[in-house]
């Protein structure tokens, strides 16, 4: 089944710039679909998109359906409900995408409580879940801390578990781990593969990293200027890419690791 | 051989805080061994570098520069190390003043070292342009038309303008996309190579290390765990915390 079908998608400025051209895919119930590409491609526009969530002078045309819900024009009024029920998402930086001045149990007891309705002690328990779902060491101490007294991997978790808070059947995911140190990101992409195959969530992720990307995705869609450039199978796509653009993404890619392979010989 | 920078059991606290943010940290940099400082997110890289930049000083222990402890008041000492010591910063975006066309930002270095005049810094400044590989008309435009990749390659046109010995980058290519980080390592690669620089660089990206780091040192809460070539440190690494860093790494499917 279709959970996400965009059909020529086209993300324009009001100066008639077009920054994403004429895309189109589609992520079925619980598939992982990856969009890959360099600053600039129009990856994470195409997210907000999807959301309906692009920034002000920016206007998209073409096709969103999520969930049966078409996005694009969709009066604002109509896509709360769509937004967290049948899609949450989880940005690149946590410190921007938490509230500063609120404790952080209170910003996750907020999207449970509009969901399940529990409120009280119950609400507290449920936050505390939460918090422990996303493996984070001592729920209680991290429920009552606001986002400058938590570690930036300890933000990410945190805005994992709001996403998470409202089952969402599609986690959209803008380069969650980029601003994180390489061993921590290495758990957090565990962490979303586990939480994701236990839910059977669909999973969008967007990152400029094939080797992150293919962590977390089964298929791949490659970006470069607003437009897709080749999509399959992400093995595939590292093994044989077969346009000359993914072919230099994968070449700069391979090239970078290689480095560490020859220091690694013994 | 005297080493050209060198810590040797440095330590640094700030004021109002209990405990030291690196301590103990005893590293040389040798004329032509290119370092790396590894370690994750206030591990105490930056203060190293801050260290080593002359920009900090130790509460303990000392910083050398050719053998001598560095003293920001020995004005005639900061010259000779200014002008043998540059850097190179993370950010292309906020490194570059964008009120000052590209000619005047790579000059800088030999207008305030005294080095030159306008005019004859305009030959050295078109030198180092093209050793980067951009146009020579950049000298007459603002940072701001420029991409990403092109502003790290003005801020090490900057930094090798006065020819300087040690070339000290901050996760030079971390704000890089992966196309363009591959360049910027080549061109790091070449001035190594060709102009006898060495690198002191601090990142958290193990293979950027790897291609041009001969020596590696690893941080750990502000103390080295683990230093010594990089074959041997990244290839058998005998700290438990280096190898986790190792196996962190992600890597394409083969």
């Amino acid at each position: 089944m279709t959970l996400l079908d965009v059909r020529g998608l086209t993300v324009r400025t009001d100066d008639g710039r077009i920054l994403v051209d004429d895309l189109s895919f589609t992520v079925a119930g619980g598939e992982r679909l990856g969009l890959i590409g360099e600053s600039g491609s129009g990856k994470s526009l195409t997210t907000l998109a999807v959301l309906g969530l692009l920034p002000d002078g920016m206007t998209s045309s073409g096709s969103v359906e999520l969930a049966g819900t078409q996005m694009v024009g969709a009066a604002e009024r109509s896509l709360t409900g769509v937004r967290g029920r049948d899609a949450a998402v989880v940005f690149q930086e946590p410190l921007t995408a938490l509230d500063p001045l609120m404790r952080l149990g209170r910003q996750i007891a907020e999207p449970l409580a509009r969901r399940t309705g529990l409120t009280g002690k119950h609400l507290r328990g449920a936050v505390h879940q939460a918090l422990e779902q996303v493996r984070l060491p001592e729920p209680d101490r991290i429920a009552r801390a606001f986002a400058h007294e938590v570690s930036g991997g300890q933000r990410q978790r945190v805005a994992l578990a709001m996403a998470l808070a409202c089952e969402p059947r599609l986690l959209i995911a803008d380069e969650p781990t980029t601003a994180l140190d390489v061993s921590v990101q290495a758990e957090m992409l565990e962490l979303i593969d586990g939480l994701v195959r236990e839910r059977e969530m669909a999973v969008l992720f967007v990152s400029h990293d094939l080797a992150v990307v293919s962590r977390v995705t089964d298929r791949v869609l490659v970006m470069k200027d607003g437009r897709a450039v080749e999509q399959g199978v992400v093995h595939d796509i590292v093994r044989a890419p077969r346009e000359t653009y993914t072919r230099a993404l994968v070449a700069s890619a391979r090239k970078l690791e290689s480095a560490l392979d020859l220091r690694s010989a013994p | 051989m005297t080493p050209v920078l060198e810590l040797k059991d440095a330590a640094v606290r700030y004021r109002g805080t209990a405990a030291d943010v690196v301590a103990d940290v005893s590293l040389a940099v040798e004329a032509g061994e290119s370092l790396a400082l590894v370690g994750e997110s206030g591990a105490g890289k930056t203060t190293l570098l801050r260290l080593l930049l002359g920009l900090a000083r130790p509460t303990a222990g000392a910083v050398r520069f050719d053998g001598a402890g560095l003293n920001p008041r020995d004005r005639e000492q900061m010259r000779r190390f200014r002008r043998s010591v540059q850097c190179v910063f993370q950010d292309p975006y906020s490194s570059l003043d964008p009120s000052r066309r590209v000619g005047a930002i790579v000059a800088e270095p030999l207008r305030s070292l005294g080095l030159d005049s306008r005019s004859t810094a305009a030959p050295k400044v078109a030198a180092a342009l093209e050793r980067v590989g951009l146009q020579a008309d950049a000298v007459d435009r603002y940072p701001h038309e420029f991409s990403g990749g092109q502003r790290q390659r003005i801020a090490i046109a900057r930094a090798t303008v006065c020819d300087p010995r040690v070339l000290l980058a901050d996760e030079p290519v971390s704000a890089l996309d992966v196309t363009t980080r591959v360049k910027v390592v080549d061109l790091l690669a070449e001035l190594k190579q060709e102009r006898g620089l060495t690198l002191v660089m601090v990142s958290h990206d193990l293979s950027v290390v790897a291609s041009l780091c001969e020596r590696t040192a690893v941080l750990e809460r502000g103390r080295v765990v683990e230093q010594g070539a990089t074959s041997q440190v990244l290839g058998e690494p005998g700290h438990p915390y280096t190898r986790r860093l190792i196996e962190s790494v992600p890597r394409l499917p083969v």
